[in-house]
């Protein structure tokens, strides 16, 4: 684990497309490296030869059956979006015009 | 024989009128509810006493008024996960085990109060209303399903759905005094759960009775292709396990948690439960969980990764909620989350988002996996000597609103005790064994073989006949 860690706020909140406010930013910034110390207890274990464990008991790829099951109407897909026109949501422009 | 608490000779008409009456009154005192829609339910109520006079009753949950944490999805109904980005959201189906639920004739009753998406201890972390710990109004009812908690506690539905990705069902169900169980994992289908960390999230019962829950785990568990981490096991007859005669255990003690830092008051209550199961006839045996220590940052690094990217899909798209400010598609992102999202879900989002990104992925990420795994191995090393672990469900008693709202890392320690069952994949359960010199209620955790539902309920049972703990009612 990196030594003294600490997150680059700016960095990681881009990666999570997540707007802050200055305050929040330096907040979370003295919060957080709180937690990272903690986290620091885990260098003292050795993990030689141990298997990373995604979940508790071994999971399996599954396969459904390919049979046509019940659907949800495009109505109703689309019903909690904030800006639907025509079924369909709306987005900002993502190509400039012309 | 009927086991449970559950009122299935009277009307159902005439219980939902009462209990819609009941949080009338102390509603204003419990704040529970984030929604409770009375003609629904009562049209749910008349609809069973109709099907009981024509002789066609579902099942023993058939009227049975059941309130549901705003995490879990009924058609036509607001899912909001107590999160101001969701707050408009109405769910278009059901959850699996709502499905299950409205089969069985239950009342679904509510809209349950919790931690925004499940990330917190004591609903201070929702974004709409305080709950109130029934037995203590200035103290928190825990979290994440306090809600659910509070309100069966004080009688404001026969019992509950709850979700524990970390002690979200066992947590409140200690400090409100009642039983809540968390199923081995994989064993109740998350069809339908607003996901929080995917490989850790159960949906469980909250009741006033071992037998109680055991009714409702009976009715939700079972295989869900909808779910591919649904196990494909056979469901054990619950209510006939509870039903045999008592048979001796033996019960574990884990060392590393009767150590330091518990309340002496909850080490004494849960160590004289050790002792009346000694007298009943069961072999007690300390054993040592050593990765103990490591619960808490190893759940503090995958529960926020497996956030990070679930709540990747609340961005201003899809979910209702879309920042007025945003005039390119990467502000419809940001914006929309910033301003949706609350203090603790941004902290988590940010740490896990830290702990899956490039040049930190392995130093936390697996390495957290890999210490996952030898907390497991500690369990089944237990296990081969004992039937069932013994141990606290929180380390303090509830404590007062604000006290840890500043400090993260003293809200996660909170947890300690329940985090490691997740982690292992294990069914857990809290019941109640006490109460504190100030009236404060006192939970003990009984931790099950992977599928040991049955035999974790039997030893629970036990201990719950021969005191006075479940019949026992906060004064409101």
């Amino acid at each position: 684990m990196p030594e003294k860690a600490s997150i680059d706020i700016n960095h990681v909140a881009r990666l999570a497309r997540l707007h802050l406010s200055d305050e929040e930013k330096r907040v979370y910034t003295a919060q957080l490296a709180r937690v990272l110390d903690y986290f620091a207890l885990l260098d003292q274990i050795d993990v030689t030869g141990v298997e990373p464990a995604a979940h508790a008991a071994p999971v399996y790829n599954v396969w459904r059956e390919d049979v046509p099951g019940a659907t949800m109407k495009p109505s109703e897909v689309v019903m909690n979006a904030p800006l639907v026109k025509d079924g369909q949501i709306v987005m900002p422009r993502v190509v400039a015009e012309e | 024989m009927n086991l449970t608490t559950f009122d299935t000779a009277s009307s159902s008409v005439s219980r939902m009128e009462a209990i819609i009456s009941r949080c009338n009154a102390v509603e204003p005192k419990i704040g529970a509810f984030l929604a409770r829609d009375e003609k629904d339910a009562l049209s749910q109520a008349k609809a069973s006493d109709e099907r009981r006079a024509a002789g066609r009753a579902l099942g023993p949950l058939d009227g049975v008024i059941l309130g549901v944490k705003d995490v879990i999805a009924v058609k036509g109904q607001r899912l909001s996960c107590a999160s101001k980005i969701l707050e408009n959201y109405v769910s278009p189906y059901d959850a699996h085990v709502v499905e299950k639920l409205k089969a069985a004739g239950a009342i679904l009753w509510g809209r349950l109060n919790m931690d925004e998406f499940a990330m917190g201890s004591s609903c201070e972390n929702s974004a709409f209303q305080k709950t109130h710990n029934p037995w203590a109004l200035d103290r928190i009812p825990g979290g994440s399903s306090g809600g659910s908690a509070a309100a069966v506690a004080s009688g404001e539905c026969d019992a509950a759905l709850g979700s524990d990705t970390g002690g979200s069902i066992r947590q409140p169900a200690a400090c409100c005094g009642i039983v809540g169980l968390k199923p081995t994992y994989g064993l109740v289908s998350r069809y339908g759960l607003a996901a929080f960390a995917s490989s850790l999230d159960q949906i469980g019962p909250m009741g006033r009775s071992v037998a109680d829950c055991a009714a409702i785990l009976q009715t939700i568990a079972g295989h869900d292709e909808r779910d591919s981490t649904s196990l494909k096991v056979d469901v054990p007859d619950y209510m006939a396990a509870l039903a045999e005669p008592e048979k001796p255990v033996t019960i574990g003690l884990p060392k590393e948690y009767f150590g330091e830092g518990i309340d002496p008051e909850i080490r004494a209550k849960v160590e004289a439960a050790a002792k009346f199961y000694e007298g009943r006839g069961c072999k007690l045996k300390e054993v040592s969980l050593p990765h103990s220590s490591c619960a808490i940052p190893v759940y503090y690094i995958i529960a926020p990764a497996e956030a990070s990217s679930n709540l990747a899909r609340y961005d201003g798209v899809r979910y209702t909620r879309r920042s007025a400010a945003a005039t390119n598609t990467d502000e419809v992102f940001s914006l929309s989350r910033g301003e949706g999202f609350g203090a603790e879900v941004k902290r988590r989002i940010l740490l896990g988002s830290y702990a899956l990104s490039s040049g930190y992925y392995d130093a936390y990420y697996v390495r957290a996996q890999k210490v996952r795994s030898l907390i497991r191995s500690d369990f089944m090393k237990a296990f081969e000597e004992v039937d069932v672990l013994l141990t606290p469900t929180t380390p303090q008693p509830p404590f007062r609103f604000g006290e840890k709202t500043d400090d993260p890392l003293a809200m996660y320690l909170e947890d300690i005790f329940t985090i490691s069952v997740n982690l292992a994949g294990l069914p857990g359960m809290s019941l109640p064994c006490g109460f504190t010199a100030a009236g404060l209620p006192v939970g003990m955790q009984l931790i099950g073989k992977p599928l040991g539902e049955a035999q974790m309920l039997q030893t629970a049972q036990v201990f719950e006949k021969a005191h006075e703990y479940a019949s026992m009612r906060p004064a409101l």
